[in-house]
């Protein structure tokens, strides 16, 4: 039923996915303390919900969501709650956030938890509210909430769902693993994400450098009672970024998510198989998210595999796990190569979107060597997967022209790394690329702030006016009352009054939701 | 422990700049092979010397301009842009005559525009056209190829160089000067009557032409560059030929195959129209460049007065190749094609 269609560009760097011995599962065990930051997602930060000093059950909530873009955290096990400060938390500029610390008390002890019997006959909006209290954001990319994603369906008609078993990112094989292992729970949690979406059709995107996990999926498609509909396993030639959710869209359906827009515009989501699983696991078993597998992985460990992990395990418990031997100038990567970044300290914890630790070795990953001059040779536009002209963008974000710089479409662009990776010169293009985009979109911030604060001053401005001339017609009006000698206490000033009830009203609706 | 920070992407594809220029060097190899075969020793000698030159102006300019001249050396690319003019030179050319073209292509050619991939005119040419003005005798007259003449040794070939005073040269017309000059013949009484044409074309430059070719077809299997270019603009000089050769008539300007195979045309095809930084950036791009100078090359040939208008035709479209871009953006990932 699916041909499928190539994509522009791409690369095919060493994919050293034997290393970590995809299909096999260690389990990472209990660390001496567990950093839960409140912000593992995109989108609001999580509020604590509890003290310092509390002892906690695996599965209980520690922190809520806040707001639409949000998700919740939970106890990966039993144990105290030991602080709520700043610790360095997984990310580009190696930034500190506010984590929740839990010193397990080795109990390992759970909620009861409570699934849905049968999600069929539940509402869809039922189902959401369960992933929503699941905590779960995506596995895979950037960590979108998984309950908000689903708020698709509300927009456009959704027909496709796609599970992004590509993994084209070289040494990563947590999903590999996790088709090989875990393909029924992945086939079940993708029929609730479909029945939430009223999907009809499921594919399962797998490049062809993962033959046994294509077999899995397809003997767990074979095993499937759904009455759902269409289901397929489509494999690929690997390519990187074949995995990019823009590419996957154009290698299984042939049609290109317009710029600007959502896969939903097209009537299609795309999830993680660990996304579908936590999924399945919240609905099905009532069970949060609290840990997934990461591949550690690269040449500075003697043990690379795919470990179980808890989250909020530190990433200095499974380099030790896995027998870690820095060596000089020692890079540590946080997801892979291609598109991870080099985390500055192995104190860090593993978090929802933490699908891969890469100690590679010097010789292995060798620092670049000092970029040279672009000599245009177009290696990068012929390895753009999204069909850009790397090289005029290097060009135009040098010269900081913003107005070439979105007419060649700067922001269509997935700072995938294809064009860095072919560079002959070794320009860091995407480093380029990033800091243009940010610089840009600052200007564009600074402009609505200052049109923003433009109005609010006018506003003012008018406000003041409007005032003093109300003040000047209340000073006749009194003038004329005491002429008049009218004796009205001043209590019964209905504008006083007016301000009171308002001022109550606010301080009730503040308290309100405080307590939600 | 404090560990090293590097942006993504941390690993690199195996190609580097130093290492697409020594391939573009060996890819001359053959051409070299059979220029000296035909032509003796100049070519060959030409090439060292310029080199030379090259080499110690581009160390003393990356000195002027403060950067590390030995990390701008290493990327072979002046050796590149001195070898491919040496090519176009006439064997057998005196010192100064190199120096000059050597000098004008990296100065004027480069340097003055801020160095490597500011260039918007290809350097070699910009030294062949600046000799080409300055010194048109020097410059129009070619070594005999072998068989018409007595090929010359090494020492023939350094006493030129550096005596030049002392050296009589043997030179003689070539094919593309008497294709152009002819108005009496038919082509295949031309073909002959003219002892300078061979199987297809003129003795010797047929080998020469053909030996460009494999570099070239090499290069391309090397991935260095795409097929676009030297494709469109081998298909305009085919398509232009043909439409002029007027069954071989004494007003032809000769068949594509003589075209082909005649003066610097596989050359400029694989070797100069090639060179990324002054053509055009896109495939879609490069279409329309090397088929543009496709069809110039054949307008120069036989309307023109020069030795071959290779040179020419690529600077005329390096002026173009800005707008070129222009019109040709690829279409973006998610933007309707339609519209752009
Ligand atoms: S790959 Fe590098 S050198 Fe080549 S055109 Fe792109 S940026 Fe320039
Ligand atoms: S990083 Fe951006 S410009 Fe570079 S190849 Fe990827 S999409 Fe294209």
């Amino acid at each position: 039923m699916n041909s499928v269609h190539t994509i522009h560009g791409g690369i095919h760097p060493r994919e050293e996915k034997q290393l970590s011995r995809p299909g096999q599962v260690i389990d990472a065990g209990l660390p001496h303390e567990l950093i839960l930051p409140l912000s593992q997602h995109i989108g609001a930060p999580a509020e604590p919900i509890v003290s310092v000093g509390d002892h906690v059950k695996g599965g209980q909530r520690l922190a809520e969501d806040q707001g639409a873009v949000s998700a919740a955290v939970h106890a990966p096990t039993s144990g105290h709650i030991t602080a709520i400060d700043m610790q360095p938390v997984p990310h580009p500029s190696g930034l500190t956030n506010v984590c929740i610390r839990l010193t397990p008390d080795h109990a390992d002890e759970w909620l009861v938890l409570q699934g849905l019997a049968d999600y069929r006959s539940e509402a869809p909006d039922t189902v959401i509210a369960h992933i929503r209290a699941a905590g779960i954001s995506g596995l895979g990319g950037a960590g979108f909430p998984t309950a908000t994603k689903l708020l698709a369906r509300e927009r456009s008609a959704i027909h496709t769902l796609i599970i992004n078993g590509t993994e084209c990112e070289p040494y990563i094989t947590a999903d590999d693993t996790l088709m090989q292992v875990a393909a029924e729970q992945i086939v079940a949690g993708a029929e609730i994400l479909a029945h939430i979406l009223g999907a009809e059709t499921i594919l399962y995107g797998v490049e062809d450098n993962k033959p046994a996990a294509l077999k899995a999926m397809r003997e767990a498609l074979a095993a499937s009672d759904d009455a759902l509909g269409q289901q397929q396993v489509v494999s690929f030639p690997t390519k990187y970024p074949s995995g990019g959710e823009k590419q996957l869209i154009e290698i299984l359906t042939g049609e290109q998510v317009p710029s600007g827009g959502l896969p939903a515009d097209l009537g299609i989501v795309c999830q993680n198989p660990g996304t579908a699983v936590a999924v399945r696991d919240a609905v099905i078993d009532g069970k949060p998210l609290t840990d997934r597998l990461v591949t550690v992985t690269g040449r500075a460990v003697s043990h690379a595999s795919n470990y179980r992990v808890r989250l909020g395990t530190p990433i200095a418990h499974l380099l030790a796990l896995a027998g870690f031997t820095p060596g000089s100038r020692q890079r540590l990567i946080h997801g892979g190569p291609m598109m991870g970044f080099a985390l500055e300290t192995d104190a860090v914890p593993v978090v929802k979107t933490t699908n891969c630790v890469l100690a590679p070795t010097q010789e292995e990953l060798p620092a670049p060597p000092p970029a040279q001059a672009c000599i245009r040779c177009g290696l990068c536009a012929e390895a753009c997967p999204a069909s850009l002209l790397p090289q005029q963008l290097y060009w135009y974000a040098r010269a900081k022209d913003q107005e070439q710089l979105e007419k060649h479409h700067l922001f269509d662009c997935i700072e995938c790394g294809a064009c860095s990776w072919v560079c002959p010169s070794s320009i860091p293009l995407v480093q380029y690329y990033r800091a243009a985009k940010s610089h840009i979109v600052e200007t564009r911030d600074d402009k609505q702030r200052a049109e923003r604060s433009k109005g609010r001053f006018e506003a003012r401005q008018e406000r003041v006016e409007r005032e003093a001339a109300e003040r000047e017609r209340k000073r006749a009006e009194r003038k004329a009352t005491a002429q008049q000698k009218a004796a009205a206490s001043e209590a019964d000033d209905p504008v006083q009054a007016a301000i009171a009830r308002t001022k109550a009203r606010k301080e009730q609706a503040a308290q309100t939701k405080d307590a939600s | 422990m404090d560990f090293l920070r590097i942006t993504s992407p941390h690993g690199h594809g195996p190609l580097s700049t130093a290492k697409v220029m020594q391939t573009v060097l060996l890819a001359t190899l053959p051409g070299l092979a059979a220029m000296t075969w035909f032509f003796g020793p100049g070519t060959l000698i030409n090439i060292i010397f310029g080199g030379l030159i090259a080499l110690a102006l581009e160390y003393a300019v990356m000195g002027i301009r403060q950067r590390d001249p030995l990390f701008y050396l290493r990327d072979y690319s002046v050796l590149v842009t001195s070898t491919l003019l040496c090519f176009a030179l006439p064997p057998y050319a005196p010192w100064w005559l190199i120096v000059i073209g050597v000098a004008s292509a990296v100065l004027l050619g480069k340097h003055v525009f801020g160095g490597l991939g500011y260039n918007p005119f290809n350097p070699a040419m910009v030294g062949y056209v600046v000799l080409l003005i300055s010194f048109p005798l020097q410059m129009s007259s070619w070594a005999a190829p072998r068989g018409l003449g007595e090929v010359p040794g090494f020492t023939d070939a350094l006493t030129a160089l550096f005596f030049a005073r002392d050296y009589d040269a043997v030179t003689m017309a070539t094919p593309l000067d008497i294709m152009r000059q002819n108005t009496g013949l038919l082509m295949d009484d031309l073909y002959r009557e003219a002892t300078q044409f061979g199987q297809w074309a003129g003795v010797g430059w047929e080998w020469v032409n053909l030996a460009f070719l494999a570099g070239g077809v090499w290069l391309l299997y090397q991935r260095i560059f795409t097929w676009h270019g030297p494709v469109a603009m081998l298909a305009a000089i085919g398509l232009c030929a043909a439409a002029g050769f007027d069954g071989g008539s004494s007003n032809s300007g000769g068949s594509p195959v003589f075209h082909w195979l005649s003066g610097a045309t596989m050359f400029g095809a694989f070797f100069i129209i090639t060179d990324p930084v002054s053509s055009a950036v896109s495939n879609r791009g490069r279409l329309i460049f090397g088929a543009l100078i496709g069809v110039l090359v054949y307008i120069i040939r036989v309307t023109g007065n020069y030795p071959d208008a290779v040179a020419f035709a690529v600077l005329i479209l390096n002026f173009a190749a800005p707008l070129i871009d222009q019109y040709t953006q690829p279409a973006t990932y998610g933007h309707d094609r339609s519209s752009e």
